[in-house]
C-alpha cells in the first residue's frame, strides 16, 4: 500500500467516498439481476424454467408465454451476424496491420471505430428505409436464383423476399459488430513481436504464410475474446433489428421470414403489457437475455485476460 | 504449377480477400453516412428547432421538444455517471490500486459496459416508472447514467494507472496526504485522457434508444418537467421512422442526421484530444 505518512482524516473521508462510488456496479449488477427475478416470479411460478424456454406459445390473448420463439430468432440472427462479420472482420485487421501503406493504416482503422460509434438507431432506421428494399428487390431474389435451388439450403430462402425478415436483420446486425471485432483483431495482432514475423520471412514464408502460420496462432485468444465480446454485443442489440425483423413470433426454416428476438419483443411489447403475467413474463424475458449475455461477456472477458497475461510474459 | 507459385498465388488471394473485406467495411460506413447526410440534410429546416410537433398527419412542426428533451436528460445523465464513474476509477486505481476487489470491480465493470441496455430500462421501470406509477424524464437520466458509470470508471483507472508512479512519490516527498496528491497531480496527469473518457461515454449515451423506451418514454408536447415523460430525439426516431406520414420520415432522418453529427464530433474530438496529449 502507498500510505506512508500518517492517516489524514480528509484523505479517509476521500478513500471512503471513492470505495462506494466504485461499488455501484457491483450493486448495479446484483440489483439488476435481484429485480428481474423478483419482477418475473409470478411468471417463473406459472411457466417454471424449462417450459417457459421451451414453449414456443406467445400468445397475450390466451395469457400463454414461452421464450422459444424469441430465443430461437435471437440465435439465429446473432449466429448469421457473427458468420459474416467475423472473416470480413479478420480480413479488415489483416490489411490495417500487414497489408495497407503506413499512411493508411490509422485513416482506416480511424474510419472503422467511427463505424462502430454510430448509434445502432441510425443502423436500425437506414436499414428500414435503405437497406429492406434493396434487400427486397434484388439480394433476396437474387439469392432464392442461386444458393435457393440447392437442395438441403433451398429451405433457408423460401417463401416472397419481403425485406423485413431474419436475413435483413442479421446483415444490418453484421455490420453493426464487424467495426468491433475488427478493431479488437486488429489491437491482438498488433502485438504479435515483429522479431517473430520476421524469423517467418528469413526462412522464406509468403506474407499469408507469416499471418496464418504466425500472426493469427499468437493471436487467437486475443480474437477468441473479440468474437465472444461481439456475440455478446449482437444478442442484446435493440434498435438495429427492431425496425426490419417484424416482431412475429414464431420458428422458421425461412430467412425470408418475419421473426421476434427478446430485445425486440421487449422493445414492442413492454409498454403495451395489459395484464400483471403478460409484463411478468417479459420480464422473465428480459432476466434470460441478462443472464445469457452475461455468461457470454464472462467468457470474453475470461479469454482476453488470458490473452494479455500470455502477451505481458 | 510448382509448388512455390501454388503459395504464392494462395497468398495473393488471401491477401486480396483481406483488401476486399476492407473495402466491404469502408463501403458501409461511407454508404451509410452518405444516406443519412442526403436525407437529413434535406429535411433541415429552422422550423424542426424551433417547433413543436404538429398533431400526427398533419404536415409541418418540428422536433424542439425532442431536441430540448434529449439535451436536459444526456446532461442530467452525464450529472449523475460522470462523477460516480471517475470517483470509482479512482479507487481502482489508487486506494485498491493491485488488490483483489479492485480487480473483480474491474472485470464486473468491462462486463456491465456490454450488458444490454434494453435490460437496463426494464431493470429502471422496476425501481423508478412503476413505484412513481409514471413515466419521467429522471428514470431515463438515471437509465443512461447506469451506461455511463462503468465506461467512465474504466477509462478513468486506465488512465490514472498510466500517471507514472513516481510522480505521486515526489508528492508524498513533499508531505502531501495521498487525497491531495490524487486531486492536484494525479488528475492533473491524467486530465485528458478522463476528459476524452468523458466525451467517448457522452457520445455513447447520446445516442441510445433501448434505455429510453420505458422510462422517460415519449411525449408530443414541449415539456421540461423532468417528474414526467420527456420527449427525447432517439426515441422520436424510432416512432416516427415506424410511422405511416412521409413528413415523419423525413424529421426522423433530420434527427438521426443531428444525432450521428452530434456524436460522430464527439468521438472525433476525443481522439484527436488523446492524440495531442499521448503522441
Amino acid at each position: 500500500m502507498p500510505i506512508i505518512q500518517k492517516r489524514d482524516p480528509a484523505d479517509f473521508i476521500f478513500s471512503v467516498v471513492t470505495a462506494i462510488a466504485s461499488l455501484t456496479v457491483i450493486v448495479l449488477i446484483i440489483g439488476i439481476f435481484t429485480v428481474l427475478v423478483r419482477e418475473s416470479s409470478l411468471s417463473i411460478r406459472t411457466f417454471g424454467v424449462i417450459k417457459f424456454l421451451t414453449s414456443t406459445d406467445w400468445n397475450p390473448v390466451t395469457n400463454s408465454f414461452g421464450a422459444a420463439t424469441t430465443i430461437y430468432g435471437t440465435f439465429v440472427t446473432t449466429f448469421l451476424a457473427l458468420l459474416i462479420a467475423i472473416p470480413v472482420a479478420i480480413g479488415i485487421a489483416i490489411f490495417v496491420t500487414e497489408i495497407a501503406p503506413n499512411f493508411l493504416k490509422s485513416p482506416i482503422g480511424i474510419a472503422i471505430e467511427l463505424l462502430a460509434a454510430i448509434p445502432s438507431i441510425i443502423y436500425g432506421m437506414w436499414g428500414l428505409f435503405t437497406l429492406a428494399p434493396l434487400m427486397a428487390k434484388y439480394v433476396e431474389p437474387a439469392l432464392q436464383k442461386s444458393i435457393g435451388k440447392l437442395p438441403l439450403l433451398g429451405i433457408l430462402f423460401q417463401g416472397t423476399p419481403m425485406g423485413i425478415d431474419l436475413f435483413t436483420a442479421s446483415v444490418i446486425l453484421s455490420i453493426m459488430i464487424i467495426p468491433f471485432t475488427a478493431s479488437i483483431s486488429r489491437d491482438s495482432f498488433n502485438l504479435t513481436p515483429s522479431v517473430v514475423k520476421e524469423s517467418a520471412y528469413a526462412i522464406g514464408a509468403t506474407q499469408w504464410e507469416v499471418v496464418k502460420n504466425v500472426v493469427l496462432p499468437y493471436s487467437k485468444l486475443g480474437v477468441f475474446g473479440g468474437i465472444a465480446l461481439s456475440l455478446g454485443r449482437a444478442l442484446g442489440e435493440t434498435m438495429a433489428v427492431a425496425f426490419v425483423l417484424g416482431n412475429n413470433h414464431q420458428i422458421t426454416t425461412s430467412l425470408y421470414d418475419a421473426a421476434a428476438t427478446i430485445t425486440v419483443s421487449l422493445a414492442n411489447e413492454f409498454t403495451e403489457a395489459d395484464t400483471d403475467l403478460y409484463l411478468s413474463s417479459l420480464f422473465y424475458l428480459a432476466l434470460v437475455l441478462f443472464v445469457m449475455s452475461f455468461i457470454i461477456l464472462a467468457i470474453a472477458k475470461f479469454f482476453l485476460l488470458k490473452a494479455e497475461k500470455r502477451y505481458s510474459r | 504449377m510448382n509448388h512455390e507459385k501454388k503459395r504464392k498465388l494462395e497468398s495473393l488471394m488471401a491477401l486480396a480477400f483481406s483488401t476486399l473485406a476492407a473495402v466491404f467495411g469502408l463501403f458501409w460506413l461511407v454508404f451509410i453516412l452518405s444516406d443519412v447526410l442526403i436525407h437529413g440534410i434535406g429535411a433541415l429546416t429552422p422550423s424542426l428547432f424551433l417547433n413543436d410537433p404538429s398533431p400526427a398527419g398533419v404536415p409541418g412542426g418540428g422536433l424542439r421538444n425532442a431536441f430540448v428533451g434529449q439535451l436536459l436528460i444526456t446532461f442530467i445523465a452525464t450529472m449523475i455517471g460522470i462523477p460516480i464513474g471517475i470517483l470509482g476509477g479512482t479507487f481502482l486505481a489508487e486506494y485498491a490500486r493491485g488488490t483483489k476487489i479492485a480487480r473483480v470491480i474491474s472485470i464486473l465493470a468491462d462486463i456491465m459496459v456490454s450488458v444490454p441496455s434494453i435490460v437496463i430500462g426494464t431493470f429502471i421501470y422496476a425501481i423508478m416508472v412503476r413505484p412513481w406509477g409514471h413515466f419521467s424524464g429522471w428514470a431515463g437520466a438515471v437509465a443512461l447514467a447506469v451506461i455511463m458509470i462503468p465506461v467512465v470508471m474504466r477509462t478513468t483507472e486506465d488512465m490514472l494507472s498510466l500517471v507514472p508512479w513516481t510522480m505521486r512519490e515526489a508528492a508524498f516527498a513533499l508531505g502531501a496526504p495521498y487525497y491531495k496528491v490524487i486531486v492536484q497531480v494525479v488528475y492533473r496527469g491524467a486530465a485528458a485522457g478522463i476528459f476524452t473518457g468523458i466525451l467517448l461515454s457522452i457520445a455513447r449515451v447520446a445516442g441510445e434508444t433501448a434505455p429510453l423506451l420505458f422510462t422517460s418514454f415519449n411525449n408530443a408536447y414541449y415539456s421540461a418537467n423532468m417528474k414526467g415523460p420527456v420527449s427525447s430525439l432517439t426515441v422520436t426516431i424510432f416512432q416516427y421512422a415506424m410511422g405511416p406520414y412521409d413528413d415523419w420520415h423525413a424529421q426522423a432522418w433530420a434527427a438521426s442526421f443531428m444525432i450521428t453529427l452530434f456524436v460522430l464530433v464527439l468521438t472525433i474530438l476525443g481522439r484527436i484530444f488523446i492524440k495531442w496529449r499521448y503522441q
